[in-house]
This record gives C-alpha cells, sequence and structure tokens, in this order.
C-alpha cells in the first residue's frame, strides 16, 4: 500500500484562542486550541498545524503553554508557526512538544534561517510556509502557469499576507528545498476562506518541482476539493481549517469520501 | 514504578516520547548521555538528530550503555535510535552501538524523500512488541535513511516506499522501530504499552 495521503486541520491562535477569518481579515473565535486539538486527533486527522498569527515576543508564554498542552492530549505530529524568527523561537516550540516548526517571513528574508534550523535539528523539523498569490502581470524571469484565466506567476507575500515580495513563489520553493526545507506549506491567497477550492494550478506546479511533501492549503470547502488537491495539485498533504471547525464536513466524513474515491488514507 | 531514561542527545522534540511513555504507566526521565544506569529500569534512544552527531554524543557512555542492555536491560530505540543499533550509517561518519551487525542506507527511487506520514505495517514474525497489531494497520514515519540488518532474524515488520525495508525490529531485550509510537495514535500507544509491560517483567 501506498504512503496515505494526510488530512491536516489547521488551528489559528491568537491570544491563547483559535480564530478563523476569511482571505486572512474578519477573525472569529472558534475554541480552545487544546480541545479543538483533541477531538481532531480523536477523529482521525492525521496531524495538525498550529499558527500562531498575532506572534510577538509578549505572548512566548501563552504559546509554549498551549503547544505542551497539545502535546499531553494527542499522539499525531503536530507542527508549530507563526513569528518563529530564529533559532531560538524554534527551539521553544520544538521542546515544548511539538514536532515540526514552520517558518514563512523570517525564512524570505534570511534564507539561511532554513539551513541553519535543519542542521540544528534536522530537516524533518523545517516546513516553509509560503503565502503565494496570483499575478496576471507577466514579467521575464518568472516561472508561469496556464489557469482558466490566463497565464500568471505566483508571488510570494510575507507579514501574514500583508507585504507583497516580487519573489517568484516556484523559484522560491527550489531555492528553499536545496537550502534543507523539510516540507512545504503552500497557501492560496486568492481562495484562502473562500470554500471554493485549492489552487491547484499552485499546488501542481510546486509539487512536481521540490522532492519534498507539499501540503495544500486555503480554500477548501467540501470534500471534493480535498480529492482535487490529491488528483489533480499533486499534493502530498491537504490542509483546512472552518470546514473542520464548523463541523461542516468532520475529517471521518472527507476521509470516508476519499477512500470512496479510491485515494489511500489512513484508518 | 519502572522508570525509563530517555536519552537526550540533540536537541528537538523529546516531550511527546515522555508523555506517551508516561501514559503507559513507567516514569520517564529526559537525561543527556550517562554512565550512570543504575537507576534506569529501561532505556529509550529517541528519534531526532543525525546519526554522526548522535554517535558522537553517546561516545563516551557507549561502552555503559551495551554493558547494561548486554545485562538485560530493556531498550526501545525509535527511528534514528533504532539506526544507532548497527554498526555504520551512509547518513555520516561514526560508530553505532553495534548490537547487531549492518549499516543504515538512504531510501531511494522515485519517491519524496523524507518518506514523511502514514504508512502501513507489514508483519514477518510476532514479537511481543507488536502483540496486537495487525498486518496493514498504519504508523507515522519520518525519515531519509533506514537499517538493513545481517541477521533477518530480528526483523519483525516490513513497510514499503519504493523499496521493502525493515520497520522494527526486536531481539530479547533490544526492541527498535524505524517509525514513530510516540506519533501513531492508539495503536502507538498499544506498542508502547507492550514495551512497558516488558519492562515490568
Amino acid at each position: 500500500m501506498p504512503l496515505a495521503k494526510r488530512i491536516i486541520p489547521c488551528l489559528d491562535v491568537t491570544g491563547g484562542c483559535v480564530v478563523k477569518g476569511i482571505n486572512f481579515l474578519n477573525l472569529q473565535n472558534a475554541g480552545d486550541p487544546v480541545e479543538l486539538a483533541k477531538r481532531y486527533s480523536d477523529e482521525g486527522a492525521d496531524e495538525l498545524v498550529f499558527l500562531d498569527i498575532t506572534a510577538s515576543s509578549d505572548n512566548r508564554e501563552t504559546l509554549r503553554d498551549i503547544v505542551e498542552g497539545v502535546a499531553k492530549a494527542i499522539s499525531i505530529p503536530f507542527t508549530v508557526g507563526g513569528g518563529i524568527r530564529n533559532e531560538s523561537d524554534a527551539r521553544l516550540v520544538l521542546c515544548s512538544g511539538a514536532d515540526k516548526t514552520s517558518v514563512n517571513t523570517a525564512a524570505v528574508e534570511k534564507p539561511q534561517l532554513i539551513s541553519k534550523l535543519a542542521d540544528l535539528f534536522g530537516q524533518q523539523c523545517v516546513v516553509v510556509a509560503i503565502d503565494a498569490k496570483r499575478n496576471y502581470n507577466v514579467q521575464e524571469g518568472r516561472t508561469t502557469v496556464e489557469t482558466a484565466k490566463g497565464e500568471c506567476w505566483f508571488e510570494v507575500y510575507t507579514y501574514g499576507g500583508r507585504k507583497p515580495t516580487g519573489i517568484d513563489a516556484i523559484q522560491w520553493a527550489l531555492k528553499a528545498t536545496e537550502l534543507g526545507a523539510g516540507e512545504f506549506l503552500v497557501t492560496s491567497m486568492n481562495c484562502d476562506g473562500t470554500k471554493d477550492g485549492y489552487d491547484l494550478e499552485l499546488t501542481r506546479a510546486i509539487s512536481e518541482r521540490v522532492n519534498v511533501p507539499v501540503i495544500a492549503s486555503g480554500g477548501a470547502g467540501k470534500p471534493e476539493h480535498f480529492l482535487e488537491a490529491f488528483t489533480k495539485g499533486k499534493a502530498d498533504a491537504a490542509l483546512a481549517a472552518s470546514v473542520f471547525h464548523y463541523d461542516q464536513y468532520p475529517v471521518p466524513v472527507v476521509k470516508e469520501y476519499l477512500r470512496k474515491m479510491g485515494v489511500t488514507v489512513r484508518s | 514504578m519502572p522508570q525509563v531514561f530517555i536519552v537526550d542527545y540533540g536537541v528537538g522534540n523529546l516531550l511527546s516520547l515522555k508523555f506517551a511513555l508516561e501514559k503507559t504507566g513507567l516514569t520517564a526521565k529526559i537525561t543527556p548521555p550517562t554512565k550512570n544506569l543504575k537507576d534506569a529500569d529501561a532505556i529509550a534512544l529517541p528519534g531526532v538528530g543525525n546519526f554522526t552527531a548522535a554517535a558522537k554524543a553517546l561516545e563516551p557512555v557507549k561502552q555503559a550503555l551495551v554493558d547494561a542492555v548486554e545485562a538485560g536491560k530493556p531498550i526501545l530505540g525509535i527511528c534514528l535510535g533504532l539506526q544507532l543499533y548497527f554498526e555504520d550509517s551512509e547518513e555520516g561518519p561514526g560508530e553505532g552501538l553495534a548490537f547487531f551487525k549492518g549499516r543504515n542506507v538512504r531510501l531511494t527511487g522515485p519517491v519524496k524523500v523524507p518518506h514523511m506520514g502514514w504508512n502501513t505495517l507489514q508483519k514477518v514474525r510476532e514479537n511481543e512488541l507488536l502483540d496486537g497489531v495487525e498486518d496493514d494497520t498504519y504508523v507515522y514515519f519520518v525519515h531519509s535513511l533506514y537499517p538493513v540488518p545481517a541477521d533477518k532474524s530480528i526483523v519483525c515488520t516490513q513497510t514499503e516506499y519504493a523499496q521493502t525495508f525493515t520497520s522494527a525490529v526486536a531481539s530479547r531485550n533490544i526492541f527498535g522501530t524505524q517509525f514513530h509510537p510516540e506519533k501513531s495514535g492508539d495503536l502507538g500507544l498499544k506498542i508502547l504499552q507492550n514495551f512497558a509491560r516488558a519492562v515490568a517483567r
């Protein structure tokens, strides 16, 4: 049997609570992180991702408590990201019980951080998160993809989707792989929160070019979207938040659908 | 309550293993490599790090570890911990504990590496470590290398990922898994409980 495709609920945490927004805005409270983690784990989630979306130095203690609480409550892998600026931030979450740490803005600004973390903690601990947005203004030197809406390239955004960088997401993924990224968490800013499905072109463009696992993120609204992420998007894992938080499609429902459609998932 | 020493030879997540072992009723203590193993009823070699760095960190206490295990102290090696049971590794220079003859080699083939995620176990033979574990059940893997034992009789389970590799071994008081039982949900906890039972005996 092949390696199972992973279903990953994502918990955006701020001030100790899980929140969910649309296109990175309009945050709503969705519950207690440890309780939600336990519930997802019991329901058969394959892994969890926690993003500390308002990460700042003064809430490090809160974050440490949450990570330790989650590590005690569940026995599946989990990743913690958001505001990881350097080795000591990564050490804090990994030594509090997280299995992986994800880096985004700091890695774009100081790519060497990726190799430093890979050397210190192992490549498997280093998830590089990429927030990307389609840019239809095609310029020389960009890796372009044909889409239903025309030719575009994918631009990397940092600071929680606030800052366009001009960096080509596909080229960035290749560079980050060389530096020692163990996995990519690829979020489409166009699709995030829309529930209209993942950006399959973006997911596939990166997954086909790198030799490490790719997690599709942003846009899941129904079980069919997960299927597309694996078949058309060539993703190794699919992440979602609100479909799970509000019980629209619990993890077992999504997995049962995928199994019926011939996708290998963990039972 | 029996106490297991979790040997910390690097950095990374050791708390998950500690919490998981404690759920089985063992007391778990994270400790730097030490020669003083008299308070340890069992030893766990965890799964985070690099072969060369871990072999170097274990070098000063290697003889004490080998003596304790030869005297019958149960040991559980997970991922890199299992790989350290063998002589050497393609990951880099350094000598393992050499409980078994064999070496660690890189995963190859048209697949993504690291082998990361949930994959299945195929039992090759029965062992108390795998009591209650059925064929085709899923456990969690994160690794780029795997051990090739010279003595196939120690192999308990195999897993397919472009190649068929050894995913669990057992011989007397020596137990090892290439997967992470502490990350493998209820099934993983069952395997840790089986280890705890061997420790209590």
